[in-house]
């Protein structure tokens, strides 16, 4: 590709800390005796049980289907006995618990009969796209967005272009790096079933400047498929923070700008991870469903950072001393990378499809300091890389105007830090994005919800008023049925009275 | 002198026409106030106020005869947006109307009911299921929390239970009180 980049305002960047976790190749976690499946690991409707406790689920079966339309299934990561469905504590900022199944491994690892694969383009992309969803796989970028729903661009888009998102612009994360450097044909296999089920000549394979290892790796493996993969190149971008973010990316890599508020398939571009792309290259050329991921492990207390391949569920503590962490217990430890990751409330949390990272000890952390007030240098708006103004933003929040944050645009924030993080008043400026953004999407609920309580008991009023009317107008006919038998009664008794009379009357004559 | 009479006349008849005729064209349905104190209000239905529904007391408020403090459900933030709108001053909440309380749903233990009905007619938004002499259900999805189904249950098998916050309805902490105290300090 001959075009020139574009660019999107703002960014960062930063020291990437890469190298602390790219030494090893990816190891294998081992595996845990006892496996935390949350059912709901991707963004929509949670999946719904398919087994009881006490069943005994082979590796690779089918626990949990696919609940609505944004929703993927669940399986087994090995084999062994479900020993409990019930609430536990899940990966999550708020540190709440949700329902999960349990799995007691056997460690005999053991997988389910795989079906024979065919060839994928004797499929239509219909049959593809509900194949990826029955092997349950999820953006693994980090969102966890079911990815058949990104593979269906509907009947009104056309798709134009294909990009394979390997930039990985977090500090510290290197689990992307890690599967171009090692699994690249892999992504390969994902990169041609996406291709052909999403109908696109397009594609590009994004990589930021500071993973060498990772393009040339990527360059050997498309060179030697140059006849399947034509119009398939690499792209190396510059690296700066937060490029991986898809609308930045799509920014950088076309020039054109997603709407707000809208999807990349509205410019005709799909976007996905290149793990995201080996998951479902194993899924349709292997026939292998989503039952692991590779987690970077890494931080200034690891002893030996890496990237593990981990079964989903894997209790976070026994990562941590597999890699010979020296955790304090209760040293805070963050999922994700340090600019978008959260604080966890426990090692003892299961490992989900959303887990890129698990970072402890960050070098260099800014002291935590209580914040200044704001002294409006508008250093934030100058970062922000979706160009809004963070500083606005913030009063608002802050006075919980939720309108008046829309009318800024809050929804269009990415949640990025990096207003935060050129902040000199230390103001925790995400934080307060997050919390208007969560109270606007609840008042949006709440409204809904009222409104429809409304409608109802409208319907009601209208309902009752209806019967009443139609009692009293029962009540008058009857009345009047009433009446004219009365007085049919009367009558007939009048004429029989006359009828006795004359008879009398006969008599006595 | 005797033209710019005449032109004002006519003038002043012309526009008299226009605007009599966009009075009719244009005419609002309904009182526009009541409407827009009625979105604000909760729609719980419950008559903490003192009114029979939402909408009788957003016509009461817009017609001057109620006060704005007089929705427990809707609690502070009710009354912070009902303030805002009529740009009057706002004011804690009426003690004889009720107090604030956590959202609850309403639950029917199923053992206890006995199928009497009761609480069906006095359900609101019907949000209750059943029929004479059959278990009644809820359906939590449509229950406002109005409490009004409690009282009339011989029974007494109607409970009310707080909702509980999930991971899907959870929201970020406030992080404003941590510079509020900073403030005060300066």
């Amino acid at each position: 590709m001959t075009k020139p980049l574009g660019s999107f305002p703002g960014g960062l960047v930063l020291d990437g800390q890469k190298k602390r976790s790219t030494y090893d190749a990816i190891r294998k976690t081992p595996l845990s005796k006892k496996l935390i499946l949350p059912l709901q690991q991707h963004i929509g409707a949670a999946s719904t049980p398919i087994v009881g406790i006490g069943d005994k689920v082979l590796k690779g079966q089918k626990i949990a289907r696919a609940d609505g339309h944004v929703s993927v299934y669940l399986h087994a990561p090995s084999s062994g006995t479900i020993t409990a469905i019930d609430e536990q504590p899940i990966p999550h900022p708020s540190g709440l618990s949700a329902q999960c199944i349990t799995l007691e491994t056997d460690g005999e690892d053991r997988w389910i009969d795989l079906a024979d694969t065919v060839d994928f383009t004797s499929l239509s992309e219909h049959d593809i796209r509900q194949k990826i969803r029955e092997a349950g796989i999820v953006g693994l970028g980090g969102a966890g967005f079911p990815s058949f729903i990104k593979l269906n661009p509907g009947v009104h888009h056309t798709v134009e272009t294909l990009i394979i998102n390997g930039v990985e612009c977090e500090p510290y994360i290197t689990c992307d790096d890690m599967i171009m450097r090692e699994r690249a044909d892999g992504i390969l296999d994902g990169i041609e079933v996406m291709r052909y089920a999403l109908r696109v000549n397009n594609c590009v394979i994004v990589i930021e400047d500071n993973k060498p290892e990772a393009i040339s790796a990527m360059e050997l493996a498309l060179g030697r498929r140059q006849t399947k993969l034509q119009n398939t190149t690499v792209v190396v971008i510059p690296t700066r923070y937060p490029t991986g973010s898809e609308k930045q990316l799509i920014q950088v890599v076309t020039g054109k700008q997603v709407p707000s508020q809208g999807l990349p398939i509205d410019i005709g571009i799909v976007c996905h991870n290149v793990g995201t792309s080996y998951a479902i290259g194993r899924a349709i050329t292997h026939g292998e469903p989503l039952i692991s991921r590779i987690v970077t492990v890494t931080g200034t207390d690891v002893k030996h950072a890496g990237n593990f391949e981990t079964l989903f569920g894997t209790p976070m503590h026994e990562l941590l001393s597999f890699c010979d962490t020296h955790r304090e217990p209760n040293e805070p430890f963050i999922l994700g990378g340090p600019m978008m990751g959260y604080n966890l409330s426990g090692d003892h949390l299961p490992i989900t499809k959303t887990a890129n990272c698990i970072l402890v000890g960050v070098d260099n952390a800014a002291p935590k300091t209580d914040p200044l007030p704001c002294i409006r240098c508008g250093e934030c708006a100058t970062a922000c890389p979706v160009s809004l103004l963070p500083q606005q933003l913030y009063w608002y929040s802050r006075s919980k105007d939720l309108e008046k944050t829309q009318q800024y645009n809050l929804m269009d924030c990415i949640e990025c830090g990096c207003c935060s993080y050129v902040c000199p008043s230390k103001i925790p400026l995400v934080h307060y994005f997050r919390f208007a953004k969560t109270e606007t999407m609840n008042q949006r609920v709440e409204t809904q919800k009222s409104d429809n309580a409304r409608i109802r008991h409208d319907n009601r009023l209208e309902r009752q008023e209806a019967e009443k009317k139609d009692k009293e107008k029962r009540q008058r006919q009857r009345k009047l049925a009433l009446a004219a038998s009365k007085a049919a009664k009367q009558k007939a008794e009048a004429e029989k009275a006359a009828a006795n009379q004359t008879q009398s009357d006969n008599q006595e004559q | 002198m005797l033209t710019a009479i005449l032109a004002i006349t006519v003038m002043a008849l012309i526009f008299g026409l226009l605007l009599g005729y966009a009075s009719i064209r244009f005419k609002v349905e309904g009182d526009p106030i009541a409407d827009q104190i009625d979105q604000l209000l909760p729609q719980t239905q419950c008559g903490q106020c003192s009114f029979p529904g939402c909408r009788p007391y957003a016509e009461a408020i817009a017609a001057g005869e109620a006060d704005i403090n007089r929705c427990p459900p809707g609690g502070e933030t009710t009354i912070q947006a009902l303030a805002d709108l009529l740009e009057i001053e706002a004011k804690p909440l009426d003690d004889e109307c009720g107090v604030e309380k956590p959202k609850t749903l309403a639950v029917i233990v199923e053992d206890r009911c006995i199928g009497c009905t009761l609480c069906i007619q006095a359900c609101p938004v019907d949000a209750i299921l059943g029929a004479a002499k059959q278990m009644h259900t809820v359906i939590s999805d449509e229950c406002t929390g109005c409490e009004l189904c409690v009282p009339p249950c011989p029974v007494d098998c109607i409970d009310m239970v707080e909702t509980k916050i999930n991971p899907n309805t959870w929201r970020w902490p406030d992080p404003a009180h941590v510079d509020l105290t900073l403030e005060d300090q300066s």
